[in-house]
C-alpha cells in the first residue's frame, strides 16, 4: 500500500473527526448539563451553513461570512432554546426525543421556504482554494487542513474554558449536580442558555465549514445527528475529553474503512464475496465499533462523574 | 377497559372492517389503499408499544425490523420465490434474530443511551440497505409478485387488494388478541413491573434481563410481519422505509394513542397517517403546521387519544 495515500486517508478521518467534534461538543454538553437530548442540534448545523454561505455569496468573501454567521447562529441557538426548547428539560428523554424530532420536520420545511429546495453551493475560499506540500511529499488540499486546525484550536479553547475558567467550572458544577450548584446560587437558567448558546455556534460553525465543499443543504444535519450520536455514546455522554477522542477514533475508522476495507477483503475472500461485502462493511464499521465498546463499557470511553 | 375506549376500539375495527365497501360508495377507492397503509402501521405500532408502553424500553429504532421483514420478502421475490410459506417464516425469523442480537446488547444499557443504541443499530442496517447494490442501494427493488401461499392443490394469493386488505385485518386482529394476552399473562405482569421498580424485581429473584429481551425480540417479530405485509402492499421496498424518521413516526404513532393500552397505537397509527394525508392534501409546506403539531402533543397530549376517551390500564 502507497503510504502516502494511507497518510492522506489518516488526514482526511481527521478532518471528518474533527467536524464530528465540533458538532458532538455542543450536543454532549447540552445533555451533561441540561439533561436535554436534542435532535434538533442538527437543524443548527444546517442554519449555520445556510447563513454563512448566504452572507459568503453576499459579500463575496468567506471568512467574512464565518465572521457574520457565528453571532446569528449563536442567536439563532438561544432563541430556539427560549421559544422550543426550555419546555422539555423538565420532561423525560423519550418526550424530549420526540418534541424535537417535530422540530426538525419543522426548521427543515422553515429553510426550504427560505432558501428553496436546492441546496447552495459556495466556492473554496481562495487561500484555502489549493494544496499545501507536507513532509515526506505529501501534499493535502489545504482547505481540509484548515478545518484540522480549526478543530484543534476548538478542542483547546474548550479544554481551557471547562477546565480554567470560572464558566467552566460552573459548567462541570451543573453537570455534576444540578440542583446542588443551583442551592449554591448558580443561576442555572442562565448557564443553560450560555452552553446552549456556545454548543450552537459549534454545531453553526462545522456547518459553515463543511458548506464549501458539501454545500448547504436540507437534511445535512440529520446525517451528521447519528454519528454524532455514536461518538457521544463511545465517548460517554456529557464528556468533551471522550467526544474529542471518540469523534477522531469515528472519523479515522470511517474513512479507512470506506478507503482501505475493500483491498483489505480482496486478500482474506474471494473477489466477488469482498466486492459485496466492502461497501456494506465500510459503512457499518463505526456501528460495530460501537457495539465493541458497549460490551466492555455500557457508559462508554469516559464517563462521566458524579451525576 | 373502560366503556368510551372499547366502544371506540369498537367503531375503529367496524370502519376498518367495512371500508372495501364504504369507500366505492363514497366515490374514493383509494381510501381502501389508505386504510391497508394505517392498518399494516398500526400493526409495527402494537408491536413498539409492548417495549415502549408496557416495558418502558424507548426504541428509537424499529423501522429497521419493518425494513429486514420487508427486504427479505423482495430478496426471496427477487430470486423468483414467491411461496409465503418460506418467504414469511424465514423474514419472521431473521427479524426476531436481529432483534435479539440488537437487544442483547442495547439492554446492557440504560435511559438515553438505549435511545441512542437502538438508533445507531437501526441505522447500521438502513446502511446495509443502502450499500446493497445488487438490491437496488438507494433505489431500492420491486417485488414484481406477491406472496402466495401454496400447499398441494390450494394456491392462496393475495394479489386482489381487496382480498389482501381483508388478510392484513385479519392479522392485525391477531396481532392484537396476541399483544393483549401477552400483556395479561405473568409475563405481562413482570414487562410491566420491570417499567416501574426493576430492581425490586431483581430482589424477588426475577430476572428482568431476559424478559426485556424476550420482549424485545418479540416486539420486533410484530414489526418483521408489518414489513412483510408493507413489501407485498407496496410491490416495493427501498432503504427509505427504514431510515430513522420512519422509527420517529412509529414512536410518534405510540405516543398519539397513548401508552400502555393494546388498543392505542392503532388509534395512534390511524390518526397519524389520517391528519398526514389531510395536511399533505392542503400544501406541499405541510411540515410546517405538522412539526408544531406533533411537538404540541407531546407537550400538552399526555395519555393520546385513548387517554382523550377514558383513562385504561390494562
Amino acid at each position: 500500500m502507497d503510504i502516502n495515500i494511507f497518510i492522506e486517508q489518516l488526514l482526511n478521518g481527521f478532518q471528518l473527526g474533527m467536524l464530528l467534534f465540533l458538532f458532538a461538543a455542543g450536543l454532549t454538553l447540552v445533555f451533561g448539563i441540561m439533561d436535554l437530548v436534542n435532535l434538533a442540534h442538527g437543524s443548527i448545523y444546517m442554519v449555520g451553513a445556510f447563513i454563512a454561505a448566504t452572507i459568503t455569496l453576499w459579500l463575496d468573501s468567506f471568512i467574512l461570512g464565518i465572521i457574520f454567521a457565528l453571532p446569528l447562529t449563536l442567536l439563532f441557538g438561544m432563541v430556539l432554546e427560549f421559544i422550543a426548547l426550555k419546555t422539555i428539560y423538565a420532561r423525560d428523554h423519550m418526550d424530549q426525543v420526540l418534541a424535537t424530532f417535530g422540530l426538525i420536520l419543522f426548521l427543515n420545511e422553515f429553510v426550504r421556504i427560505i432558501w428553496g429546495p436546492a441546496g447552495l453551493a459556495i466556492p473554496l475560499p481562495i487561500l484555502l482554494d489549493g494544496s499545501i506540500d507536507l513532509p515526506l511529499g505529501i501534499v493535502y488540499p489545504a482547505y481540509r487542513l484548515f478545518i484540522i486546525i480549526i478543530g484543534v484550536l476548538v478542542a483547546i479553547g474548550l479544554y481551557w474554558l471547562v477546565a480554567k475558567t470560572r464558566l467552566g467550572m460552573l459548567i462541570r458544577a451543573g453537570a455534576s449536580n444540578r440542583i446542588m450548584a443551583s442551592a449554591l446560587g448558580v443561576n442555572i437558567r442562565l448557564l443553560f442558555t450560555a452552553v446552549f448558546g456556545l454548543g450552537a455556534m459549534l454545531a453553526g460553525l462545522a456547518g459553515m465549514l463543511i458548506a464549501p465543499i458539501n454545500q448547504a443543504q436540507i437534511g445535512m444535519g440529520e446525517e451528521i445527528l447519528i454519528l454524532a450520536f455514536v461518538v457521544i455514546v463511545i465517548g460517554g455522554i456529557g464528556s468533551i475529553r471522550g467526544a474529542f477522542i471518540a469523534s477522531i477514533l469515528a472519523g479515522v475508522i470511517d474513512t479507512m474503512g470506506r478507503a482501505f476495507l475493500d483491498v483489505l477483503l480482496l486478500a482474506l475472500l474471494p473477489s466477488n464475496a469482498a466486492e459485496a461485502a466492502g461497501p456494506a462493511l465500510s459503512s457499518m464499521l463505526i456501528y460495530l465499533l460501537m457495539a465493541v465498546v458497549l460490551v466492555f463499557r455500557p457508559q462508554g470511553l469516559f464517563p462521566p462523574r458524579g451525576g | 377497559m373502560k366503556k368510551a375506549t372499547s366502544s371506540s376500539t369498537a367503531i375503529l375495527l367496524i370502519v376498518f372492517a367495512l371500508m372495501p365497501y364504504v369507500a366505492p360508495l363514497v366515490g374514493e377507492v383509494f381510501y381502501v389503499d389508505v386504510f391497508a397503509r394505517i392498518m399494516i402501521w398500526s400493526i409495527a405500532a402494537v408491536g413498539l408499544n409492548l417495549i415502549l408502553g408496557y416495558g418502558g424500553m424507548v426504541s428509537f429504532g424499529h423501522a429497521a425490523y419493518i425494513g429486514i421483514g420487508g427486504y427479505t420478502v423482495a430478496i426471496f421475490s427477487f430470486h423468483e420465490i414467491n411461496n409465503g410459506f418460506i418467504q414469511w417464516p424465514v423474514a419472521l425469523v431473521i427479524s426476531g434474530a436481529v432483534a435479539l442480537l440488537f437487544g442483547a446488547l442495547s439492554l446492557r444499557t440504560r435511559g438515553v443511551y438505549f435511545i441512542m443504541i437502538t438508533l445507531a443499530f437501526a441505522q447500521m442496517v438502513y446502511f446495509l440497505g443502502v450499500s446493497a447494490d445488487k438490491y437496488g442501494s438507494n433505489d431500492g427493488l420491486n417485488v414484481w409478485h406477491r406472496s402466495h401461499f401454496k400447499v398441494g392443490n390450494v394456491d392462496f394469493k393475495i394479489d386482489d387488494n381487496i382480498t389482501f386488505y381483508y388478510v392484513i385485518f385479519f392479522i392485525l386482529l391477531l396481532v392484537i388478541y396476541f399483544t393483549r394476552r401477552l400483556v395479561k399473562s405473568r409475563f405481562g405482569m413482570v414487562l410491566k413491573g420491570s417499567r416501574s421498580n426493576e430492581i425490586r424485581l431483581n430482589t424477588v429473584g426475577i430476572r428482568t434481563y431476559s424478559y426485556r429481551l424476550t420482549a424485545f425480540v418479540i416486539s420486533g417479530v410484530i414489526c418483521g410481519l408489518a414489513g412483510i405485509l408493507q413489501a407485498n402492499f407496496e410491490k416495493f421496498v427501498s432503504p427509505d422505509m427504514m431510515d430513522w424518521p420512519r422509527s420517529g413516526e412509529l414512536m410518534f404513532m405510540v405516543i398519539m394513542g397513548g401508552l400502555g393500552t393494546v388498543f392505542g397505537p392503532v388509534m395512534g397509527a390511524t390518526a397519524y397517517l389520517v391528519l398526514s394525508e389531510i395536511l399533505s392534501s392542503l400544501t406541499i409546506h405541510w411540515h410546517l403546521i405538522f412539526g408544531p403539531l406533533l411537538i404540541i402533543l407531546v407537550l400538552y397530549g399526555r395519555g393520546g387519544l385513548s387517554g382523550l376517551f377514558g383513562k385504561s390500564n390494562d
